[in-house]
């Protein structure tokens, strides 16, 4: 990651500067790939499954252990400069054959490209898939929310926790096919837990200001804040 | 004697015929009509409904007209807490901090379908209903209310205000929650109100 920021204008890659037209009449299946779904079979035989052009979005199914070399070449080659990453999400379906999905959500300002990486796991095994934190900062709270919602854990990720639900909820990871629509215990109870809740003790150590001046705090609440201890508990 | 009825005392006859004191009465009067006309509210926006509240506050609607233009934001200042949108759990805590540090004496309104009922947000992440958190003195219905609407529930918090005694001593006394469930409605009846009723009892499905 550069120290510096980069001013990218959108398209300063391409050859000719004319104005992007929003293509229409997109064909459900099929259609011309996104170029970089081709170099990245190429460059990646083993890692790329398969690749689809689904409503003139490309597809590309990587296994699992490969995310973290492929994510790194797409945004550091420099015929992808793939430099935003929109979102990340999973995807479960209701087959219960079916594996989850993660997905990831990439674009290329400099080329206008856009790209949906995925990668599939069996609903047996472990939910885990490699971070991308190290390749663009901006999949924290992204991450977190997949976890939180899912359940799938970003190993590699600096601090994997709730984001949108506190994080002492019991009731399981909400947007899973299992997860009951009206959570998993009663009104009463959810108010119960909902209120004992401390709703200043959601931050950690490292969001807070408190961070940089770690050094100059007292030995004694050092420890507490090393222990992992969240501030307002 | 003993025998006649104790004369209700939470509310205020300002009748002529009324065997209350002339000027404990005009005393009360004076109060209320201070107290009812300069209201602060203390605006809990989460949602659209907050939106009908400015539009309510802004020059149109304008909700001087009754005192209130002065929005308070910081709760130890206010009088009447409008929760305007859905609480979702995680607000829970926070809304119901809010209102401890409120003075007594305070109010509540619950503005629109979500505040007052979970609206159709009955899901595994939104209040049904603040009346379970925190107690509410008027329901304003509508998803969300139109200004009108609102205005009509201040007038009868308005209303409610004017109504009110000073010799009531649980004006300037904070209402508990039951101290087992930290809920001002039994849990078993926010169970069973929380069923799902009608088309909605599809909804808790699972996958199979």
């Amino acid at each position: 990651m550069s120290d510096k920021f980069q001013i990218v204008s959108a398209g300063s890659a391409l050859e000719s500067s004319a104005a992007p037209v929003t293509p229409r009449n997109l064909p459900h299946r099929g259609g011309e790939p996104n170029a970089s779904a081709l170099a990245l079979a190429l460059r990646f035989p083993g890692a790329v499954l398969r690749s689809e052009v689904i409503w003139g979005d490309t597809n590309v199914y990587v296994t699992s252990a490969s995310i973290s070399e492929v994510m790194r070449w797409l945004r550091d080659d420099t015929t992808q400069r793939y430099d935003y990453l929109s979102d990340i999400t999973a995807v479960e379906s209701r087959d219960l054959e079916q594996p989850i999905e993660v997905v990831w959500h990439l674009r290329s300002l400099a080329f206008r490209r856009f790209l949906r990486v995925k990668t599939q796991i069996e609903k047996g095994s472990k939910l885990e898939v490699p971070s991308v934190w190290g390749i663009w900062k901006a999949a924290d709270w992204m991450e977190r929310e997949c976890y939180d919602m899912f359940g799938i854990r970003f190993s590699g990720h600096p601090d994997l926790r709730r984001i949108l639900m506190w994080e002492q909820y019991k009731e399981g990871f909400p947007l899973r096919k299992d997860f009951p629509l009206r959570g998993r215990f009663s009104r009463a109870e959810q108010l119960r837990q909902a209120l004992a809740q401390n709703p200043e003790a959601k931050y950690s150590m490292e969001e807070l200001s408190i961070a940089d001046a770690f050094e100059d705090l007292p030995d004694e609440m050092r420890q507490r804040l090393g222990k992992g201890e969240r501030t307002g508990e | 004697m003993g025998l006649t009825a104790r004369p209700e005392t939470r509310t205020v006859s300002y009748q002529p015929e009324s065997q209350e004191g002339w000027v404990t009465t005009r005393l009360d009067f004076l109060v209320n009509w201070g107290r009812a006309n300069s209201l602060w509210p203390m605006p809990f926006g989460t949602a659209c409904c907050a939106i009908e509240f400015m539009a309510t506050a802004a020059s149109r609607f304008d909700l001087a007209r009754f005192g209130m233009e002065r929005m308070s934001f910081s709760p130890r200042q206010a009088d009447v807490l409008i929760c305007a949108g859905r609480v979702p759990f995680k607000l829970a805590p926070i809304i119901r901090r809010i209102w401890q540090q409120m003075p007594q004496p305070k109010w509540c309104i619950s503005m629109g379908a979500c505040a007052s009922t979970g609206g159709m947000f009955d899901n595994y992440a939104v209040v049904q209903g603040i009346d379970t958190i925190i107690p509410v003195d008027v329901y304003v219905p509508g998803c969300p209310p139109r200004p009108e609407g609102l205005i009509y529930g201040i007038r009868m918090l308005q209303e409610k205000v004017m109504n009110e005694r000073m010799a009531d001593s649980r004006l300037r006394e904070e209402m508990n929650p039951d101290p087992a469930s930290q809920l001002y409605i039994p849990p078993s009846i926010i169970d069973e109100l929380g069923e799902p009723f009608g088309n909605s009892v599809h909804q808790t499905r699972s996958a199979p």
